[in-house]
Parts: structure tokens; C-alpha cells; sequence
């Protein structure tokens, strides 16, 4: 190999230093960091993004996020989120998990098929659910013809917009947590099953005694990244009902987004953003905490 | 149904009423799954007024033109030429900075580096979302605004603290008597670096590339903050100008979406383990 090196110090350990860790450590610190301090800064601001900030009003700005109804409405819509994704979402993943960490004829197949809607496009999920939803063309609506009703528009509705998306939430994700379980349940010593089964342990002791109890910290890991997802919905939502109708659909990033970004409202948008971020550290410091802290 | 030990099933044995009720429910789950993409996929093969009558089955009259329409125009072909250019950009960037910096923090013992490292992992604890007009606003006074690079520089930014975290450990794995054995010699962490790490890195650097490539190829929020002009748009952003367009003629946006979807199951059918693997991996951390 010609590969080695002729300098006196033979490692070049400082030069290594010097070359390999500023790359990363500048693009972080500039498209990371600081636009998260300079959120905190501009929503100080009245402003509209041109010039410099100059009309400091304090406070005013998270008053007005949360005196908006719209804002209420979606930090209630990010918690129902999360709600379905730990009563709906992560039951089914773990049966289908279960199910499907077993050998057999197909095992394979239906595990790449239902992982299939976690890598497509939330854009292209949302569209294909509004073609679903769709009260003239969609598939909902030749149901509902079938038995000679009209069909309703889901989407329209403001109290139906939302419940519709949180269908497509479990649609999308549900794969990926099952994912997760079956990882760790291929990773677990079988013999402990074998033994209980030998020993005259029905198969729902087995699951209740062993099973489940093994997959502790997956589950535990399974519902940090459902809220984490939760807390970032909003791909989905804008082609489904853009927030709407009557802003009932809204979760916190679109609202941050049609109320902030399109309205280049600068210091209210980064009020928003400043209020997800202290959820979003809180959220994931006090669950490494006090949730895994085992592991 | 279990002749060796290792697959010992945890819930099973044999044909039985469970087993029927498993069939079953597996059975619902994937029509659940299914049925919205096969429908999409035939609506689009479907004029408009099959679409109406007849959602569910295939085709009466195969309308091919829906799809040769797509695959004829130039629009189509550019977006997704956009997605390729920001997704490789995205891809080579991330795996060239996170690996140096992975390196550094695996082998180069040095004063403030667990320090360095819990900051660049700060990343994985909150949404691009957060800061994203401030983030424009820096992506604008950079004068990068509108161009390939405002949108690649954010996603590599916030792809990079997952990556180096997968890569560092990788790294660590490796032998360490290797990197023994090059320093006594007289090899350079450099050239230890280039000629040794990375070629052994490969399933690494394929899986971090992977999940990076699915991320930006699916992303919105950022290229529609930093994009103004129809021409740069990758197919996220497209596709959703197009359904504006046509919002009601559901069988011309039917082809379309399966169009801009299929090279991501085409990727997915091709590059599963790194995928599952890659998507799955912040579960692995130890």
C-alpha cells in the first residue's frame, strides 16, 4: 500500500482533528442550532422577515399562540394522535408482530407488504387518502353506494377531517413499530418459550409472562418514536385537508405552517416553533429519565 | 410446522380454531393495507367515469393513455429528476461529513469530544419544523434561497446526528487491533480513514445512505419553504401542484401518484435490509 504516511509525527492526529470534525460541526451549528436560538430571539418580534427585527413586543407573541382557538385545536389534535397511535397503533403492530416473527409460507412477504406504507411519501399517503375519501370518486363513497346511501365527505367535515387522518396515521405507521417488535422478538432466546410451553404454560401465559415482558423496552422505545412522530405530523395533513375546514384539523408544524410560514409572520411562526421545541426536549429528557432509564 | 428448535413458535401449534382466527386477522390487516394502493394503481388505468362506477374492479377499458400522458411529458421527468439531484446531493454529503466526524469520535481520543458529541446528538430531539423560518431566513441571506443547495444544506444538517451516531458505533466495532497495527507501522489516521475504515464500512455507509435517500426523496416541509421555482421542485412538491391542477380529474392524479411512488417500492423491493435496517436502527442504540 502506498497509503502510508511520511510525516515525522507518523499519525497526524491533530491534522485528522482539524480536518474531519469542522464539516459536520459548522452545518449543525448553522442549520440546527442557531436558527433554534434565533427562533427563541425573533419571537420577541413583530416581523415580517425583511430588514432587521425592530419592533420588540416581549411576550405578546406566545400570548397570541395561545389565546388562537386554532392553536388549541391542534395541540388537542397532536395528543389524539398520540392517543390512537398508544391504544390502536401499537396493539396491532405487536399482535402482527407476534404473528409474523414466526416461520412460515408468507411470514416474509406480509411483513415487507405492511412495512410497505412507512417508507411512501406522506404526500403521496395523504392523496391516495383523499382519492379514498373522496365523497364523489372515492372508495368510501362506492361503499356506501352499495347499500344505496349517500356517501358523506369525510374531509369536509370538521368534525370528521380529523378522525379520517388519524386512520391514515395508523395506516402509515403501524408497519414500522412492527417492525421494531419483530426485530426484538427474533433476538430473543426461545428456549425460555420451549421450557414454559414444556411446563404446561398455555400460550396466553407464555405471551402475558413471557413474551410481552421481553419486549418491554421495545414497546417503551415503540411509544417514544410514536410521540416524537406525533409531535412532527405534518406531510400528511396538507394534502388530506390543509388544516382545515374551520382549522379543525390542525396539528402544531401546520399550524406553525399557515400561520407563520405563509403569512411570513416571522416572530409569531417562531413562537410556535420555540413552544414545539420545549415540548419536544421536554418530552424526550423526562422519557429518558424517568420512562428508560434502564436501558 | 417446527421441526428445529430455533423456530419454536411463541404463540402456535399447528391447525387449530387460533390458527383460523390468526388467518383471519392477518387477512383483514393486509386488505386494509392493499386495497388504497391497488386502487390507486387501477384508477389510474380507469377513465373518469369508470372511476365513479366502478373504483374496486379492474378496468373495463384499459386506459393506457392516463399513464403514457405522464411518462410522455417533460414535467414528470423533472421532477423526479429534481428529487434524484437533491436526494444524491443530500446522500454524498451526509455520508462524507457524518463519516469523517464518526471517525473522529470513534478513534481520535481527544479533550471535549463526549462533550461535541451530545451536542451534534441534540438534533435528534426535535423537528426540522421548530426553526424552519429562522432557517429560511439563514437560507436566504446565504443567497441559496431557490436553489438545490438551500434545501440539501438543512437535510443534511439534520440527517447528520442520527448518521454519525450509526456510524461511530460501527466504527468502534471494528477491530481495534487494525488501527494498532497501521500506527505502529506508520500509517496516518488519514490513510487509515480512507484505505481501511471506509472499505470495511460499506453495509454501514449503505444503510445510513439508504435512509438518508428515502428521507430527503420524501420530503416536503424544507423544499417548500426554500423553493419558489416550478423548475426545482422536487415530485413532493410537484405532485401536489399537479392535484391543484387537475383536482377533481382523479384518474389523471391516480397515474400520476403511482408514478412518482413507484421508484420508492422499486428502491424498497431492492434495498429491504438496508431499509428496515437503517429505519429500525435508532432501536438498537445502545
Amino acid at each position: 500500500m502506498t497509503a502510508l504516511s511520511l510525516r515525522s509525527d507518523g499519525s497526524g492526529k491533530l491534522t485528522t482533528l482539524v480536518l474531519f470534525l469542522p464539516p459536520a460541526l459548522m452545518l449543525f451549528t448553522l442549520f440546527v442550532v442557531l436558527p433554534i436560538g434565533e427562533a427563541a430571539w425573533y419571537s420577541g418580534f413583530n416581523w415580517n422577515g425583511f430588514g432587521v427585527p425592530v419592533n420588540w413586543i416581549g411576550l405578546d407573541n406566545y400570548r397570541f399562540v395561545f389565546g388562537h382557538k386554532a392553536f388549541a385545536t391542534a395541540f388537542k389534535n397532536n395528543l389524539l394522535i398520540i392517543a390512537v397511535s398508544l391504544l390502536v397503533q401499537l396493539p396491532l403492530a405487536l399482535a402482527l408482530a407476534i404473528i409474523l416473527a414466526d416461520r412460515f409460507r408468507g411470514a416474509v412477504a406480509l411483513r415487507m407488504v405492511f412495512f410497505l406504507p412507512y417508507i411512501l411519501a406522506e404526500i403521496a399517503t395523504g392523496l391516495i387518502f383523499s382519492f379514498v375519501y373522496d365523497g364523489d370518486y372515492g372508495l368510501l363513497a362506492a361503499i356506501y353506494r352499495v347499500f344505496g346511501a349517500e356517501a358523506p365527505h369525510l374531509l369536509a367535515s370538521s368534525t370528521t377531517a380529523f378522525p379520517a387522518i388519524l386512520l391514515v396515521v395508523v395506516w402509515k405507521y403501524f408497519g414500522f413499530h412492527m417492525m421494531l417488535f419483530i426485530a426484538a422478538l427474533q433476538g430473543m432466546d426461545r428456549n425460555m418459550v420451549e421450557a414454559a410451553r414444556i411446563d404446561g404454560a398455555t400460550r396466553w401465559q407464555v405471551l402475558r409472562f413471557i413474551v410481552i415482558p421481553t419486549l418491554y423496552p421495545t414497546i417503551r422505545l415503540s411509544v417514544f418514536f410514536a410521540i416524537v412522530g406525533s409531535l412532527q405530523l405534518f406531510d400528511l395533513v396538507m394534502p388530506l385537508t390543509r388544516g382545515g375546514p374551520a382549522d379543525s384539523s390542525h396539528t402544531m408544524v401546520s399550524f406553525l405552517y399557515n400561520f407563520g410560514v405563509t403569512r411570513m409572520r416571522v416572530g409569531f411562526g417562531s413562537a410556535v416553533g420555540v413552544i414545539l421545541f420545549v415540548v419536544c426536549v421536554t418530552f424526550a429528557f423526562g422519557y429518558k429519565r424517568w420512562i428508560m432509564r434502564d436501558e | 410446522m417446527s421441526e428445529d428448535n430455533s423456530t419454536v413458535p411463541f404463540s402456535e401449534d399447528g391447525w387449530s380454531p387460533t390458527a383460523f382466527a390468526k388467518a383471519a386477522f392477518l387477512g383483514i390487516v393486509l386488505i386494509f393495507v392493499v386495497t388504497p394502493l391497488i386502487a390507486t394503481l387501477l384508477g389510474g388505468l380507469k377513465s373518469l367515469g369508470e372511476l365513479r362506477t366502478n373504483p374496486f374492479g379492474l378496468p373495463q377499458v384499459w386506459e393506457w393513455e392516463n399513464y403514457a400522458g405522464i411518462l410522455g411529458s417533460k414535467r414528470y421527468w423533472q421532477l423526479l429528476f429534481n428529487s434524484l439531484v437533491i436526494a444524491s446531493l443530500t446522500v454524498v454529503i451526509t455520508l462524507l461529513v457524518a463519516s469523517m466526524a464518526a471517525f473522529a469520535f470513534a478513534h481520535l481520543h481527544f479533550f471535549g469530544s463526549r462533550m461535541l458529541l451530545n451536542y451534534l446528538t441534540m438534533g435528534l430531539l426535535f423537528p426540522a419544523a421548530t426553526a424552519i423560518l429562522p432557517m429560511f431566513i439563514k437560507v436566504r441571506d446565504l443567497g441559496l434561497l431557490d436553489s438545490y443547495f438551500g434545501v440539501v444544506l438543512p437535510q443534511v444538517a439534520f440527517a447528520l446526528a442520527m448518521s454519525i451516531l450509526l456510524m461511530r458505533r460501527f466504527f468502534k466495532d471494528l477491530p481495534g487491533e487494525l488501527l494498532e497495527a497501521a500506527l505502529v507501522d506508520g500509517c496516518s489516521y488519514i490513510n487509515f480513514f480512507r484505505y481501511v475504515t471506509l472499505p470495511l464500512s460499506r453495509p454501514i455507509l449503505a444503510t445510513v445512505g439508504t435512509i438518508t435517500f428515502v428521507h430527503s426523496w420524501n420530503a416536503y416541509l424544507v423544499p417548500l419553504v426554500m423553493l419558489n421555482s416550478d423548475s426545482l421542485y422536487p415530485w413532493p412538491l410537484g405532485i401536489m401542484v399537479y392535484q391543484g391542477e387537475y383536482s377533481t380529474e382523479w384518474h389523471l392524479i391516480l397515474a400520476f401518484i403511482t408514478l412518482t411512488i413507484l421508484p420508492t417500492i422499486l428502491l424498497f423491493f431492492f434495498a429491504q435490509k438496508h431499509i428496515v435496517a437503517g429505519l429500525t436502527a435508532g432501536s438498537v442504540k445502545g
